[in-house]
């Protein structure tokens, strides 16, 4: 329902610098999810969105019309805050309610909608409690039905289902989900969770200290990263790191030769290898096991190497090793990624192999 | 076991006598010995001789009805008190806070500090300090303003409006009280429930009215009931300024059982008119207590002490 873009906008507070100069575009009823470690600059991002921050610079427009003084109110955006924000003497049905008695809505179609939207969140049974008889979930999921019965152009969800337990919030994100298809709902949903970032959004926008440090499908994050830091923020457990010198066609890491397999480089290279690409074999590269940690369907192996700590994640399925274990380790080169170091930023195409 | 629930039990005694034995002592000292004097007193002849001849009911009997200045007192009184409250103790105190905290931190504190300076400063000079205010000659504060500058005629605050004058004394002390406790309350609410509201279409005063002024509910309640009591004992800033005058106009009750007791010697009456006071300020201590919800101001204890 809306198209949002941001033109080098940004956020500070005195000397601290919250959002830099940041562009980005989102389409008319794209679902995105925002990833970034704590204190990157997710909320003030959303914030910003809301129109309760001002930005420090650049221009935010919905559709093409310029919002930055358009007030909150104005807006009509819907948001689920971290701390969910729920009015504390109100009930939990004024609560849902309140968005729909600002806007003047009559009173028996706000009052049917609170009941559709309050069912929709599974909340119908606790109409009259305060949200302080609610536990941290189902105040989550009043705050969700807060947002989302005004039917808003555009939702944005700060961490909504962070205290759920597990299966209600996969049935939650699915409901989410669908609301949003359904509705076409523009939809910025910030979360630490990166199989829920996966599942639910078209596209992620991965952030560090204030800056986009790629936005793409969750197959362009995972498989190509741009960087370092989205290498290793993404994907878990994350990804191994060795650092080496680029000579001669090969990667050096203290005495292990890589031969670099297409193209090459030159100077300080970091290579990164996901857990799951790496297998037991009958030769490759020698280590022992240092630790095993059973983690259910799979099983994740840290291993000691010559050129570093390795961690391996295996289906349970296979054979078991035990600590101290002698094992060879093999790779494929086309899963190997290549990044370097001064700038670390991936070198694209660049691929090494065991020799 | 037998062991052990007596030594609990002999630490329960030491805990009630540690933590509640200052409390109890002074409640004792300052509260209940000063009135056990005052009702022995109230049924004597005590006068200005302080020589007690016999025990009497005399000082009941004329509070009752040989007195004919106390109704006017009790008008006075009751003018005094609601109109303090109401325009300052609480209303005024309650948009000081509002909009202090609406501006930026520097710019309300400065308000406030402002605002605090009455209360701070000793009431002999804040009275002398109000005395050359409402100087009903050309040398006076507010007619150097009025009648210097605007060319108004002069004003006599003291003879005209002397029950606003006493009003407009107390409340510029009052509603500071509200205003530290209002503005702390205010400040305690967290910032997102603003931000909710905001986006959820509030403007600024139904950001007030939904958000702000629900969360006052028990600071609201608390400087009512502990303002009306105190309004209601104390005259020191009346006596100071008008002492009471022109004639009886602004002899609130406190003021006239000082009068009765300390100016004109009539210790016994005076007393039996304080125990009224006293039992006044009980009831309505109480039925505000029912009224205004005051239990839920009192919280469980946070930790538990055996
Ligand atoms: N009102 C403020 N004044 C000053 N600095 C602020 C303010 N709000 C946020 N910041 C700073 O801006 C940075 C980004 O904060 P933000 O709340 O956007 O982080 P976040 O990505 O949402 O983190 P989290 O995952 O922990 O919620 C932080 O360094 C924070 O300290
Ligand atoms: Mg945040």
């Amino acid at each position: 329902m809306a198209r949002i873009e941001l033109e080098q906008v940004s956020k500070s507070w005195g000397d601290v610098v919250a959002v830099e100069p940041t562009d980005l575009v989102i389409e008319d009823g794209e679902f995105v999810a925002v990833l970034g470690p704590s204190g990157c600059g997710k909320s003030t991002t959303l914030f910003m969105l809301a129109g309760i921050y001002a930005p420090s610079g650049g221009s935010l427009r919905f559709d093409g019309q310029v919002v930055n003084e358009v007030e909150a109110r104005d807006r009509n955006v819907g948001i689920v805050f971290q701390s969910y924000a729920l009015y504390p003497h109100m009930t939990v049905h004024d609560n849902i309610l309140f968005p729909l008695r600002l806007s003047k809505m009559p009173r028996s179609e706000a009052m049917a909608k609170v009941e559709r939207f309050a069912a929709l969140v599974h909340v119908d049974e606790l109409l009259d409690r305060r949200p302080a008889q609610l536990s941290g979930g189902q105040q989550q999921r009043v705050a969700l039905a807060r947002a989302l019965v005004k039917e808003p152009k555009l939702l944005l969800l700060d961490e909504p289902l962070s205290n759920l337990d597990a299966t209600l919030r996969l049935t939650m994100r699915t409901e989410i989900k669908s609301l949003q298809r359904r509705m076409g709902i523009t939809s910025i949903l910030v979360t630490h969770d990166q199989m829920e970032a996966t599942t639910i959004a078209d596209r992620i926008i991965c952030m560090s200290k204030g800056r986009i440090e790629q936005i793409g499908s969750p197959d362009d994050l995972y498989l190509r990263p741009n960087s370092l830091f989205v290498a290793s923020f993404i994907g878990a457990p994350p990804i191994n790191l060795v650092e080496g010198e680029a000579e001669n066609g090969a990667l050096y890491v203290s005495e292990t030769r890589l031969p670099f397999l297409n193209g090459g480089a030159m100077g300080q290279v970091t290579l990164g290898i996901r857990p799951e690409n790496i297998s037991f074999a009958e030769d490759g590269l020698a280590g022992t096991v240092a630790a095993v940690e059973p983690m259910g369907r799979e099983t994740l192996y840290i291993l000691r190497t010559p050129i570093g700590h390795f961690s391996v994640l295996q289906t349970s399925s296979t054979k078991r090793y035990e600590v101290d274990a002698s094992v060879n380790l093999q790779f494929a080169a086309e899963d190997t990624l290549l990044f370097d170091r001064a700038s670390q930023k991936r070198l694209d195409g660049v691929q090494v192999h065991l020799p | 076991m037998a062991v052990g629930r007596n030594a609990m039990q002999a630490r329960q005694r030491a805990n009630f006598i540690l933590f509640l034995g200052p409390a109890i002592v002074l409640l004792f000292l300052f509260f209940i010995a000063p009135v056990v004097v005052d009702i022995a007193i109230a049924f004597t002849d005590m006068g200005p001789t302080l020589r007690v001849t016999e025990f009497t009911t005399a000082n009941f009997e004329r509070f009752l009805s040989g007195d004919r200045r106390l109704a006017q007192v009790a008008v006075t009184t009751l003018l005094y008190v609601l109109g303090t409250l109401a325009i300052f103790n609480v209303t005024y105190g309650l948009l000081l806070a509002i909009m202090t905290t609406s501006i930026n931190d520097r710019a309300g504190s400065f308000f406030r500090a402002i605002w605090l300076l009455p209360r701070m400063s000793p009431s002999v000079v804040y009275a002398l300090l109000w005395a050359w205010v409402i100087d009903p000659t050309e040398f006076g504060l507010l007619n150097q303003v009025t009648h210097g500058v605007m060319g108004l005629p002069l004003i006599d605050l003291m003879n005209d409006t002397p029950v606003l004058l006493i009003i407009i004394l107390n409340g510029f002390i009052g509603a500071s009280m509200g205003m530290i406790i209002f503005t702390s309350a205010i400040r305690a609410i967290p910032e997102h429930l603003y931000h909710a509201a905001r986006v959820d279409g509030a403007s600024g005063w139904q950001v007030v009215r939904h958000v702000t002024l629900p969360s006052l509910r028990w600071p609201l309640s608390f400087i009512t009931v502990y303002q009306a009591l105190s309004l209601l004992v104390s005259f020191e800033y009346i006596w100071l300024v008008t002492n009471g005058g022109p004639f009886y106009d602004t002899t609130v009750y406190a003021l006239y059982v000082y009068k009765r007791a300390f100016e004109n010697g009539q210790y016994a009456y005076g007393a039996a008119m304080a125990l009224v006071l006293v039992a006044i300020g009980i009831a309505a201590a109480l039925s505000m207590w029912r009224f205004l919800d005051m239990k839920s101001l009192l919280q469980p204890p946070r930790i538990e002490v055996h």
